[in-house]
């Protein structure tokens, strides 16, 4: 199957990934890229390796084979906390929100970085609270008495306010209502607008196939199948070998 | 009827379980879905919140793990729990020893011939008889779980219970303990929680699909595979 | 009963307040050294045994500076800033390299340094106390007692200097940044935090507030290459009734603490009072191990 190739050099590349915990051997020599801009589906069963490829880009995982490379360099062994100031942001499965701090303090572990000035600060805030306004109202509350989708909410906004090129989305609908999961849909499409990247994992085909251009299906720790989002559909043989049962 | 509940949210809500002697019964479900809770549950790491688990006519539940394993359930784990800096007989040595009690603090503990042989019976049914010296941490990740399984078998067990057996494995150690899975099972009953399809699809008499802390079907192979709401819980549609 | 109250009547009144001066003046330099402590524990989960050391070298520089200058306050701040960054360098060179390893060999790594300095000092300075004179000699009439001035000066300087630590925990970035990292490491990477260097700064502060109190207490009692190792002790048992990892805790389990050895010293001598540390020690290992202070137990 043939993929809708991305307009110049791609994003990331990850090539023959494989990394272990322990001795157990997760991925068994991942391969994908992610173009500039584009909406990248990561999909397949429990335990085949989706979070941990996410991982392994951030560098929060070792890799202990292959390589990830950046608009074209090498970062395979680079230090998670300068992959985030290169622009890769992270939003992790379990959300991760620092509890003990304040919704603002949050995202401003985000925007404290050098070479942002104040008003640069204060267009980021206003964007993301224009995108989540509940996040506004709950400012100054601490992110452990938000609920689960706000949580959620606060993830992806912390994530914004490295202004990436690139966010890694760990299965953000897991666990949140119907309403809710709209409500990701749309902010994945207003981040594609803007130029953002993302490789987004998740368990729900259908959101996937909806807002990314093209998936990856995953299985045993390898990528088994790829191809444009417009080539397949939820109904598709291989949706169901792959992902059902 | 098994029902557990975590602070406010019901893990596992009223599930009612009933496994026969001799079967293959896989347990599979979407992420949350309850399944190490059920497992959890049945070992006695957890204390069912309401509801009773009857094991051989006799009810265990809320019994604590060493109880529960004395009366013959057996549990692998999804992370594997060897003793890395002993040798992989002494690993089952030791799972074989819990069934026999002796207060003789003077005899080596290999001489007790009969605990070596079903140490090394066990050490045999999962094809590491040739590794019984190799120490636990020098052997590879598929072997590892293997031994696992071997420390399970020791204890003599009735019902066998695999948490992600095949976790972390390549293809070929997949199918190596599928092959491993099926020679065991006609002397034992088995409870496998996985989450590969192709081998839960081929190895169970009969599959239970967990979602959301209830049982969402239960039934042979064939059946689970052309049930659509099946499909649905796992693609989410 | 009536026993009790003949007791509880015959405690001099003006013996207690005189003792409640004491032990908060304590109780702060003690909270000084202890905020340090905790603090380093709670983000990168290091036992810093070398922290009296610090203390002591803190006050020794302090020796040198004021024997150079003559002037207690230069003294105080040169101290302060020299050893965070002696604490930094120890930080980068011994402990950064064992991240991620079994705990126990920073423990020992912390132990080694310890011995390291003491006896450095022992032979630089030899075992003789040497002394700062105080900056204020002034006494003012507590009761029947000659009270220093210079007491409270301590107790008010040691409570600035938290009062201004905890300011800068809570607003500034540094301080989000520390209080991220000890909250969730991993996703402090994530957003960019460049954790090693967090680590490297905290070693620093706790460095430098336990180089503060080593200054501010010189004056009260003389400078030797052990004065350390009471305080380190002492200030261990304030972490764990605290609750290790909290700076609140920690203030108030040295305050309290404190107080209690100052009352206990009414009616034994004080190095039996020291024995009362101890007992608040255990029993809060038996009932509130999470600390005395702390909350909600976890």
């Amino acid at each position: 199957m043939s993929a809708t190739a991305p307009s110049s050099e791609p994003l990331v590349q990850v090539e023959g990934l494989h990394t272990y915990y322990g001795k157990s051997h997760i991925l068994h020599g991942v391969t994908l890229e992610v173009g500039r801009g584009e909406v990248v589906g990561l999909i397949g069963r429990n335990g085949v390796g989706k979070s941990t490829t996410l991982k392994t880009i951030m560098g929060l995982v070792n890799a202990r084979q292959g390589e990830i490379r950046l608009e074209g360099s090498s970062i395979t062994h680079e230090a998670p906390h300068r992959l985030a100031r290169r622009g890769i942001g992270y939003v992790p499965e379990d959300r991760r929100i620092f509890r003990l701090l304040t919704v603002m303090e949050n995202l401003r572990t985000g925007f404290d970085r050098e070479g942002v000035t104040e008003s640069r600060k204060k267009m980021l805030l206003d964007k993301v609270f224009a995108y989540f306004p509940v996040l506004a109202e709950r400012r100054d509350q601490a992110g452990g008495t938000l609920s689960g989708g706000e949580q959620q909410m606060l993830a992806i906004a912390r994530a914004m306010m490295l202004e990436p090129k690139i966010i890694l989305l760990d299965e953000p609908t897991e666990g949140l209502m119907p309403r809710m999961v709209s409500q990701i849909h749309q902010i994945i499409d207003a981040l594609h607008k803007e130029g953002v990247a993302i490789l987004l994992v998740e368990q729900n085909v259908p959101l996937t196939l909806e807002a990314s251009q093209r998936i990856y299906i995953m299985e045993k720790g390898m990528v088994r199948h790829h191809c444009a989002t417009s080539e397949i559909t939820v109904n598709d043989p291989l949706i169901k070998q792959y992902l059902g049962v | 009827m098994l029902t557990v509940r975590f602070g406010g949210l019901a893990a596992l809500n009223q599930v009612n379980f009933e496994v026969q002697r001799g079967e293959i019964r896989a347990i599979i479900g979407p992420n949350g879905a309850g399944k190490s809770t059920f497992f959890n549950c049945l070992t006695g790491v957890l204390r069912p919140t309401a509801g009773k688990i009857y094991f051989n006519g006799e009810d265990i539940t809320g019994l604590s793990s060493d109880r529960v394993s004395q009366k013959g359930i057996a549990r692998s784990y999804q992370i594997t729990n060897i003793m890395p800096n002993a040798t992989a007989l002494e690993n089952v040595r030791v799972a074989a020893q819990s069934r026999r009690h002796s207060w003789n603090m003077v005899r080596h503990c290999m001489s007790f011939q009969d605990l070596v042989e079903k140490a090394e019976q066990a050490l045999d049914k999962v094809g590491l008889l040739a590794k019984a010296n190799e120490l636990a941490s020098n052997l590879s990740h598929g072997e590892q779980r293997n031994l696992e399984i071997g420390i399970a078998l020791a204890t003599e067990p009735t019902l066998l219970c695999l948490d992600e057996p095949t976790a972390g494995m390549s293809a070929a150690e997949t199918h190596e303990t599928m092959a491993l899975v099926r020679r065991i099972a006609k002397d034992f009953t088995i409870l496998i929680v996985e989450h590969d399809m192709p081998l839960v699809m081929e190895l169970a008499s009969r599959i239970t699909v967990l979602n959301y802390g209830a049982v969402l079907a239960d039934g042979p192979p064939a059946e689970i595979q052309k049930n659509p709401r099946v499909q649905e819980a796992y693609l989410k549609t | 009963m009536n026993t009790i109250i003949s007791f509880i009547q015959n405690i001099p009144l003006d013996l207690l307040l005189i003792q409640t001066v004491n032990g908060i003046v304590t109780g702060m330099i003690l909270a000084l050294v202890a905020s340090g402590l905790t603090l380093i524990f709670g983000i990168m989960d290091v036992v810093n045994f070398a922290h009296g050391e610090l203390f002591m070298l803190g006050a020794y520089v302090g020796v040198v500076v004021f024997a150079l200058t003559g002037n207690f306050w230069i003294a105080l701040i040169l101290a302060t800033m020299i050893v965070a960054i002696l604490g930094a360098a120890m930080q980068i060179l011994t402990l950064r390299p064992l991240i991620g390893r079994d705990p126990l060999t920073t423990i020992l790594a912390t132990f080694g340094i310890s011995l390291i300095l003491q006896n450095y000092v022992l032979w630089q300075f030899g075992p003789v106390a040497r002394k700062i004179s105080e900056p204020i000699t002034t006494h003012f009439n507590l009761f029947y007692l000659e009270y220093p001035w210079y007491r409270l000066v301590i107790a008010g300087l040691s409570a600035a200097l938290i009062g201004l630590f905890w300011v800068f925990l809570k607003q500034s970035k540094f301080g989000v940044w520390i209080r991220a990292t000890t909250q969730d490491r991993v996703m402090a990477q994530a957003m960019g935090i460049p954790v090693p260097w967090v680590y490297t700064g905290v070693f620093a502060i706790g460095a430098a507030l336990a180089a503060a109190s080593g200054v501010l207490f010189a004056p009260m009692a003389g400078v030797t290459h052990t004065m350390g190792l009471d305080w380190v002790l002492k200030a261990f048992i304030v972490v764990v009734v605290g609750g290790m990892g909290s700076l609140g805790g920690s203030i108030a389990a040295a305050i309290f603490i404190s107080l209690l050895e100052a009352y206990a010293a009414i009616w034994v001598s004080p190095a039996q009072a020291v024995i009362v540390s101890f007992i608040v020690l255990i029993l809060t290992l038996l009932f509130r191990p999470t600390g005395l202070f702390v909350p909600t137990p976890k």
